[in-house]
């Protein structure tokens, strides 16, 4: 789970705007200490706000009443799109509609405060607000839910979504169902939430609304006439979306009599206050005083605080069931508030609720410091970002070339590059970051080896931990279920694209005239590095492409190592499928073949399985390197470049005899970029 | 490729180098003089020796070759008398300053220094004469240019005091010329190369350049022999450096040009070499074959590690400034632009931009990556004349990285010092990183460590302000 940010740039606090409603408790606190900060001022990079928090006045005696809000007035529901169909543009609007935030010309993606999310268009982070709005005469308690948009934070997503009882899913009028529409659609389906399908940027000149609904209605079975058709950026039908919300997603099924059942769907860590859990309460009630105990640590803990979100914190007295708000509880660390996990009354234990797991990393990379110096900033960059985000898996690593790093563990390829990008832009640390690899598996035949593990299945994430394959029954490696969705006319390019990444084609329907929906079982590690920029490549960038967690297969793999003339080079062992062990020994072969300087013998580069050479680059020795001229003027500079060069054959690697810049491993290490 | 016939012979022909700079002296009674070889059997100049070579800079050329990056200006209008009058202010002022009591040899480079008229040449050298011992018969080089060296001026730079030409003819292939540049053609390159020799027999030297975009082994093979019979007894092979800021780099960057191949260079190189040893030559340095001993002694002290004037525009030199009490030898560079350099001339009597001093270990670099360039490399008795506490075999004995060099036939350490083979003569830049890390390894392991202080300031006569003191 990616977390907000303590105090810094891009919290929430800084956006805050003048909340108005005032209709329900006259005057809120928040309204006036946030005030100065008018989203206007945000714009300018140069002015940064210290965020204000809810605690600074604790001590203000108005707080909300939350017992008017019984269950049938309340609704729980998130918005899911594929990237860029406008989920944060409608969520902005229906902030605006309640009066929830004022109405300018700068609520742009209210709800997306990192950098990151609003650069990439996509939500990394859960967001809550809770909405008033007044429909035929009762006021409803409107929380609207804002889940991450991808596939790597399914889980979260997942959890986010039992908290409520309906979605929108926002389809754009333009582009039509993409995959992550397919994904999310199913997510929500399998949680048998109420699904009301809009159908955005009706504005667009090149929207289709109609043909869009014939999509959803031949992909989902919902009706076309069911779909809201709305125009977010220019406010078209908004309003209509608010009344489907209470009109087609039922209240939720909760009971204020029963002890206290809440889930955990989000954290956040505070440094003055510790975790801010967000929760959602399907049984009971919850204020400030009360012992609650966690059902995953059974740690039991008093309450200090609770609230709404609006979307920022405001104190209340109590929760009710059925209501969303935060919680705070003297929690230090966000392992304690573990996304998905049960709290309970103390001494009144309930059944926990389904669906908790830990996280689980399916992608990990080296990290490290591209200057040795900065290690120890890059460490707490890392400390302070995973404080909020507990998913991220954190080893130190050490290369002999590249110096003392870490080996993280994420979600998947976006959570890696958020994370990389969140370190770069927030904490300014520039680092190196290595192709990622996935967590291979080997179930052990030998009685030794399995006693020394412990276990009969081992999980492997260093290649240096490869066990041979004369101790193992199989190796397997983790698969997905990939959605790629597309115009028909790139169909035959994405499959041979498939075809080569070891993809089996599991299902192909037109979801229109002239768009297919593809889906394969694809092993994870073929599509980590640069899958999806081949995919938007040769597809002019209209294919789109989700992917879901599909376990293990049996796979042949094997371990490869790079020689430099015989001696192996430990930092480039790599576990890859035998299938694909030449190309991508040939590729590391040619890839250091451009970074090894010429030196005075020829070197071979091998790449190697077992004793067996699969693919060899050579760099001639130097035959000539002398400064032809060097007389009195040239002295002076030869001198120079020499010294230099002295210098950066200092800091070189010996494999063997031959020297090796730190360069060329980067260069082989490091994640290609994007093409 | 080290055979040991060929080892053999290269240690003939060093031995005869070094006994025939001092007959060469007796007999012709020019060059080194007597007192220079009973003092000094390596014949270079120790640190603080009082005798130097002279480089003079002529900043001016015609036409900038595609090639060329030097420091060099194509001047509007030329006002030489001013020109003169610094050089020689300049000249005056920096001899009294090193306070060396002989100049051995006296280079006029540039730039297109034949462009300049014998007159000045002869006014600069008087200035010499007229503060130092400039011995009658000592080596005077003059970079000419085939276009602006007809028979009758070269005759004039004669009588002025010339008494070594080396020619920039670069090429015997028209085409070739034009590519860099060149305001000549073959034809009038061969037609200066006959009249200098007529003039400068035994000491005319000629310049011929490979790796040129395109080129071929076997055409260029072709023109070395051409040259070869018509060459006096120097001959200096240049392989092309493509430097950036010139018309034939921005060429190569947009593609008009192929980037010449460093494997056919390699190849010409060492094909060139072999061509030379069978017509006789030595090859006394990376870069120039001689035979009948006439190697150029003026760059023979460069790679010596002797002391150096710099005078003109841009001019370096590398001299202990004894005559204002100096003690350490000095890295000096004059200032780049020539009108700039005149007014501070003309003010302040000399135009050095920039001063280093150079440490103890900077020097030994020097001395180190200088001498292996030539074909005796470093003797013993020299490295000792510059460091007598640290010998060559405390330096280089014991270490795991020259017995290495030395099995793969690259690098020789024995009993008359250290130098390349022949093969690895042609990748010296390669070893030179090696040895420098060791050298600077014993250098802080050696025991007790030395501290001098040093007192720059005290060895500028006046006008401070324009010196940069540069301490690195």
């Amino acid at each position: 789970m990616l977390a907000r940010l303590g105090p810094g740039p891009g919290h929430r606090g800084a956006w805050v705007a003048r909340a108005t409603l005032g209709t329900l408790w006259g005057r809120l606190p928040m309204a006036d200490l946030a005030a100065p900060f008018s989203p206007r001022l945000e714009k300018n990079p140069a002015f940064r706000v210290i965020p204000c928090r809810t605690h600074n006045y604790t001590d203000q005696t108005e707080r909300m009443d939350m017992s008017k809000f019984p269950v049938e007035n309340i609704r729980n529901f998130g918005i899911i799109a594929h990237v860029d169909h406008g989920k944060s543009t409608l969520a902005d609007r229906l902030l605006e509609l309640t009066g929830t935030i004022t109405k300018t010309d700068h609520n742009k993606q209210v709800l997306d405060k990192l950098q990151v999310e609003r650069e990439r268009g996509i939500t990394v982070k859960a967001q809550t607000a809770s909405l008033f709005y007044n429909y035929k005469g009762k006021v409803y308690l409107l929380n609207l839910i804002d889940t991450p948009g991808h596939v790597d934070f399914s889980y979260e997503v997942s959890r986010s979504l039992s908290a409520c009882q309906g979605v929108l899913l926002v389809v754009d009028a333009n582009e039509g169902i993409q995959a992550q529409t397919v994904a999310n659609f199913f997510l929500a389906f399998e949680a048998q939430l109420s699904i009301i399908p809009v159908i955005n940027k009706i504005d667009l000149k090149n929207a289709d609304p109609e043909r869009v609904g014939k999509q959803i209605e031949k992909m989902f079975d919902i009706p076309s006439d069911d779909c809201i058709k709305i125009s977010a950026k220019l406010g078209t039908n908004v309003e209509k979306v608010l009344q489907a919300v209470i009109e087609r997603i039922a209240p939720p099924k909760a009971n204020r009599e029963n002890p206290l059942k809440a889930l955990v769907f989000d954290s956040t860590f505070d440094q003055y206050r510790g975790v801010i859990a967000n929760v959602a309460l399907f049984d009971g009630i919850v204020s400030k005083g009360n012992k609650i105990v966690s059902a995953h640590t059974e740690k039991i803990y008093e309450v200090n605080e609770v609230g709404i979100l609006s979307p920022d914190e405001q104190l209340t007295q109590k929760l009710y069931a059925g209501q969303v708000g935060y919680l705070i509880a003297g929690m230090k660390d966000v392992t304690e508030a573990q996304i998905g996990d049960t709290l309970y009354l103390h001494k009144q234990p309930v059944e926990p609720l389904p669906g908790f797991k830990s996280a689980k990393p399916m992608v990990f990379a080296g990290m490290y410091p591209i200057d040795q110096s900065e290690y120890n900033n890059l460490k707490s960059a890392i400390e302070k970002l995973t404080l909020n985000d507990s998913s991220v898996m954190v080893h130190r690593d050490s290369s002999l070339a590249l110096g003392a790093g870490w080996r993280l563990g994420f979600l998947g390829l976006l959570h890696m590059e958020v994370f990389n990008q969140r370190l770069e832009q927030e904490y300014n640390a520039s680092v190196i970051l290595t192709t990622p690899t996935v967590p291979y598996k080997a179930v052990l035949s030998s009685a030794k080896l399995i006693k020394e593990y412990r276990e009969k299945e081992i999980t492997i994430i260093n290649p240096a931990q490869f066990p041979d394959k004369s101790k193992v029954t199989e190796y397997l490696e983790p698969v997905v279920l990939g959605t790629i969705i597309t115009p028909d006319e790139y169909t035959g390019k994405i499959m041979t694209l498939c075809l080569a990444r070891r993809a089996v084609q599991k299902n192909m329907v037109f979801i229109d005239q002239n768009r297919v929906m593809l889906k394969y079982l694809f092993p994870l590690n073929e599509i980590v590095v640069d899958f999806y920029d081949s995919l938007k490549s040769l597809s002019s960038g209209y294919a789109s492409f989700d992917y879901e967690d599909a376990g293990y297969q049996t796979a042949d793999l094997v371990k490869m190592d790079i020689l430099l003339n015989g001696s192996p080079v430990e930092e480039l062992v790599t576990i890859v499928h035998k299938e694909k062990a030449h190309p991508i020994g040939k590729a590391i072969c040619e890839r250091l073949k451009d970074t090894i300087p010429r030196q005075l013998f020829e070197i071979a580069i091998q790449a190697a399985i077992g004793s067996k050479i699969i693919a060899r680059e050579t760099v001639k020795a130097y035959r000539k390197n002398v400064l032809a001229k060097c007389y009195g003027g040239d002295i002076t500079r030869k001198m120079k470049l020499l010294k230099r060069q002295a210098e950066g054959k200092k800091r070189m690697r010996k494999v063997g005899n031959i020297e090796v810049p730190k360069d060329a491993f980067i260069k082989v290490l490091k994640r290609q970029p994007d093409k | 490729m080290a055979l040991p016939g060929l080892r053999a012979r290269c240690r003939t022909a060093a031995t005869l180098g070094i006994q025939c700079t001092s007959k060469r002296s007796c007999i012709g009674g020019q060059g080194q003089g007597q007192d220079q070889s009973k003092t000094r059997p390596g014949a270079q100049p120790p640190p603080g020796s009082r005798s130097a070579a002279l480089y003079v800079h002529w900043p001016y050329c015609e036409k900038r070759c595609y090639y060329c990056n030097f420091n060099k200006y194509i001047p509007r209008r030329l006002d030489e008398d001013a020109m003169r009058t610094c050089l020689v202010q300049e000249a005056t002022t920096l001899l009294k300053l090193s306070g060396v009591q002989r100049i051995n040899s006296v280079f006029f480079g540039g730039g297109t220094p034949s462009l300049a008229s014998p007159y000045t040449v002869a006014s600069v050298l008087e200035a010499i004469a007229q503060n130092t011992h400039l011995p009658a018969k000592a080596e005077v080089t003059l970079e000419a240019n085939p276009t602006s060296s007809k028979a009758s001026r070269l005759a004039a730079f004669q009588v002025a005091g010339i008494n070594r030409i080396s020619i920039g003819i670069q090429s015997l292939d028209d085409t070739e010329l034009q590519l860099l540049g060149r305001t000549h053609s073959a034809s009038e390159a061969l037609g200066t190369l006959e009249e200098a020799r007529r003039l400068y027999p035994g000491r005319t030297s000629v310049d011929l350049m490979f790796g040129l975009p395109g080129q071929q082994v076997e055409p260029w093979l072709g023109q070395l022999q051409e040259l070869l019979s018509r060459c006096d007894d120097h001959v200096s092979l240049y392989q092309l450096t493509l430097e950036r800021g010139t018309t034939l780099f921005a060429q190569v960057q947009r593609g008009t040009l192929p980037s010449p191949d460093p494997e056919t260079a390699a190849q010409m190189y060492q094909d060139g070499r072999e061509v030379l040893r069978e017509a006789g030559f030595r090859q006394y340095e990376v870069s120039n074959f001689a035979r009948n001993e006439a190697l150029s002694s003026h760059n023979w002290t460069y790679w010596q590690g002797g002391q150096y004037i710099g005078v003109g525009p841009g001019a370096h030199g590398r001299f202990v400034p004894q005559g204002d009490g100096g003690s350490l030898r000095e890295a000096r560079i004059q200032t780049l632009e020539p009108d700039n350099w005149m007014k501070e001339v003309s003010v302040f009597g000399h135009g050095t931009r920039k001063r280093v001093p150079l440490g103890e270990l900077e020097l030994l670099e020097e001395v180190l990556a200088l001498g292996l360039r030539t074909d005796i490399g470093i003797t013993h008795q020299h490295w000792l004349q510059f460091e007598p506490h640290l010998s060559l075999w405390e330096v280089f004995g014991e270490s795991e990285e020259v017995r290495e060099l030395q099995s793969q036939g690259l690098l020789l350490l024995d009993p008359r010092g250290l130098r390349c083979s022949w093969k690895g003569l042609a990748v010296l830049d390669t070893i030179l990183l090696r040895l420098l890390l060791q050298l600077q390894n014993a250098w802080e392991n050696r025991s007790p460590p030395t501290f001098k202080v040093t007192k720059s300031g005290a060895a500028s006569p006046r006008g401070d302000s324009c010196f940069k003191y540069d301490l690195d």
